[in-house]
């Protein structure tokens, strides 16, 4: 984060893993990510501006409804300023009758599609991009470094040898019971209560975890895939969020402000 | 079908551009050619033994060779597309009735013989696309 040439990231879905060879015979497990059907859906800005929908027609904010504006020619309000500047994107298909009125107005108010999953992701305002842009694969580069982040496979209730990687009792010498417990959780009297924070039984996994620093190994452009070395959190099919590596220097050549899909299609 | 599945068929068929990767089971002798990187210099070694066993399927198949060398046994396992792998030789077929034979482990000289086999139905070679003129 605020880096001075922010690129924005992209929504992606979680295809599956599997394994690339090289010419040496070296082979890389790899996870694919698809990236079809990223499309920036809203922007945020750090001044006030016009909101133009995907088809470039600039849309006022509708009047608030309130009994003052009751039976009044209501005039449209001016475009509001976020104090920060930030791209919308969304991803995925969603049927218009799932979606919730406020957020089929958004969408409507773009001019895109209902999608099925909204992220905002924060860029420079130099980066930004007009409403309806479609990211494309080739919004990054091979070789380069990615961060991605998802919600991980819920585990349930989880013991702490599963959730803390503890080494549980002993299998003999008189333990009865708790071969897998996760044994003493303090001292005695004094202080005579468990800390917080101490590493116990209780909820795995269903959390949002990142992983830093993956490699992009190979990009098809055609089907707008990304391969990224190593695994990737969450389940084949899940969303997830890919964004130029927080700690790994941007290659030279990765398109600025974004890679874009062609406007031939 | 299946993205992945696609994907791994790709991979097969880029792997195999140019190449013949012939059908064999568990009990034959294999020849493979394999690549090997010196330096900047790449020569062919070959590795002749026995296929003791096949595993995985798809892009994830591999075999398993087993040779006796200098007394000592060893036991070699190759992805089945792998690029370091220039060719692969059926040398002699044998007749086994297991899937794994790794029965063999445990034996040496007259006892560790496989019976050739005689014809049979086989299946056909894996012939990928052919190489571009241009390489």
């Amino acid at each position: 984060m605020g880096k001075l040439s922010q690129r924005t990231g992209v929504i992606a879905r979680k295809v599956g893993m599997m394994r690339v060879f090289d010419a040496d015979g070296v082979h890389t497990p790899v996870t694919v990510l698809d990236l079809s059907g990223c499309q920036v859906v809203g922007r945020r800005t750090v001044k006030a501006e016009e909101f133009k929908n995907a088809a470039g027609d600039a849309v006022a904010l509708k009047p608030k409804k309130s009994r003052k504006n009751e039976g009044k020619q209501a005039k449209p309000r001016a475009p509001q300023a976020d104090g920060y500047s930030a791209i919308v994107l969304g991803a995925g298909a969603a049927k218009a009758k799932r979606a919730s009125q406020a957020e089929r107005g958004q969408f409507a108010r773009a001019k895109v599609e209902p999608k099925a999953i909204v992220r905002e992701f924060r860029v420079a305002e130099e980066n930004l991009l007009p409403v309806g842009a479609k990211i494309s694969a080739g919004h990054f580069v091979v070789g380069q470094k990615v961060d991605v982040a998802g919600v991980s496979i819920g585990k349930g209730f989880a013991g702490a040898m599963k959730r803390w990687n503890f080494g549980g009792l002993r299998a003999t010498h008189g333990v009865s019971v708790s071969h897998r417990s996760h044994g003493s959780t303090g001292q005695r009297q004094d202080p005579g209560k468990v800390f917080k924070g101490k590493k116990m039984a209780g909820h795995l996994g269903d959390e949002r975890v990142s992983v830093q620093n993956l490699q992009v190994v190979r990009i098809d452009a055609d089907r707008n895939l990304i391969f990224v070395k190593g695994a990737v959190p969450g389940a084949e099919g899940g969303w997830v969020e890919v964004r130029d590596a927080a700690k790994a220097p941007l290659p030279k050549d990765a398109p600025m402000p974004a890679g874009l899909m062609q406007a031939a299609e | 079908m299946n993205l992945i599945d696609t994907l791994e068929k790709e991979e097969v068929a880029r792997i195999t551009k140019g190449k013949t990767v012939p059908s064999f089971d568990p009990g034959d002798t294999l020849r493979v050619n394999v690549k090997i990187k010196e330096g900047d210099r790449e020569r062919v070694q070959a590795y002749e033994g026995i296929c003791i066993g096949r595993s995985g399927g798809g892009l994830n198949a591999n075999f398993t060779v087993r040779k006796i060398s200098f007394g000592e046994g060893v036991e070699r396992v190759f992805p089945l597309f792998s690029p370091t792998i220039d060719s692969i030789e059926v040398v002699r077929r044998g007749k086994v009735r297991r899937a794994k034979l790794y029965y063999l482990r445990d034996r040496r000289g007259k006892s560790a013989r496989i019976a050739e086999r005689a014809g049979g139905a086989r299946e056909e070679d894996f012939v990928g696309a052919e190489a571009d003129s241009a390489e």
